[in-house]
């Protein structure tokens, strides 16, 4: 246990302990979001900016995150960097801190990001002083390119967002890790505390759940149920686990019962 | 006058951002609001002149992953 209690997630300059990210989309009821906090110990969590609904009531989604949790502002809506950008400015202008998830997405069917204009964002953010994770679709090169253009971490897809498919990407992922110099933050498609489990075994820094908590039947729940993945994971992957094997390898000596 | 409100065109009466914003029936604590693509920082809403043809843009942070 002495290497878990030492094991800390640095993102840029900010350590973490909870290796959950999570998010405030989807939920029933925003009220569902600090007992959430509370039961997955997540540390951060993304909200997103938008023009503001005429009927919008005096409280906001800042207000059911309790000041111990860091905001993750996301760049949801940008098609482009130079809209990406200006999100970034403006939450950070809005006193959000200096994380930012770049999220810039033109394909509206799978939502996949566009690693060309998240590069091109990234570049700009990182130079400003931001925190920068990029959400990037798998690719071994990019995420070389984005390390160098200054990101704090790369996030690549499991699958698409809000699918709950998992791993999709996982060899992809697994590439990336190996030769990651950032933390590797697996984001979107996590359906399932045992693939939030199998990302971390994997030796993936931190995973994003957003959409798996926020919509099942008790996202508090489901909360804790993730954050214990999450250390089951991690813990298996310091632990070294053995690889698969072909064949049989016996755990009980394999003479006889009684000699021979 | 006429301005541009979140893309919308509409017709106002206030003079100062800080009038504008219950004139829109919105409520000032969690807003965002850019004037001309500028941000202007809530202590500089009363200072700050609506004009004839200014874009405003008004937003506020949501649920999202």
């Amino acid at each position: 246990m002495t290497a878990m209690e030492k094991d800390t997630l640095y993102l840029g300059d900010v350590e973490l302990t909870s290796r959950l990210l999570t998010g405030t989309g989807k939920f029933a009821s925003r009220t569902l979001i600090p007992a959430m906090l509370e039961a997955s110990g997540s540390e951060m969590i993304t909200v997103a900016l938008r023009r503001v609904d005429p009927g919008a009531t005096r409280k906001n989604i800042l207000d059911y995150i309790p000041d111990s949790v860091r905001l993750l502002p996301n760049t949801s809506g940008a098609r482009t960097a130079q809209e990406a950008v200006r999100i970034a400015r403006i939450a950070r202008e809005a006193g959000c801190g200096r994380f930012i998830k770049i999220e810039v997405i033109t394909d509206m069917k799978y939502l996949l990001p566009d690693n060309h204009e998240t590069l091109l964002a990234t570049e700009t953010l990182a130079k400003e002083g931001f925190i920068v994770l990029p959400y990037m679709m798998p690719d071994v090169t990019v995420s070389k390119q984005l390390h160098d253009a200054g990101a704090a971490a790369v996030m690549p897809l499991g699958s698409p967002i809000g699918t709950n498919r998992g791993l999709e990407m996982k060899p992809m992922i697994k590439r990336i890790i190996e030769g990651s110099k950032l933390p590797v933050v697996v984001d979107a498609g996590i359906g399932r505390p045992s693939q939030a489990a199998e990302a971390m075994e994997m030796g993936a820094d931190a995973v994003l759940v957003n959409t798996a908590i926020a919509t099942s039947h008790d996202p508090v729940m489901a909360g804790k149920a993730f954050a214990l993945a999450v250390r089951a994971g991690r813990m298996a992957y310091l632990a070294e686990m053995e690889d698969k094997k072909m064949y049989a390898d016996p755990s009980s000596p394999l003479t006889g019962f009684l000699g021979e | 006058m006429k301005i541009s409100l979140n893309g919308k065109q509409v017709e106002v009466k206030s003079r100062t951002l800080e009038l504008l914003i219950p004139e829109r029936g919105l409520h000032p604590d969690a807003l965002i609001v850019e004037v001309n693509s500028e941000l202007i920082k809530k202590e500089h809403w009363a200072k700050t002149i609506i004009r004839e043809g200014d874009t405003l843009e008004l937003l506020n942070f949501v649920g999202g992953g």
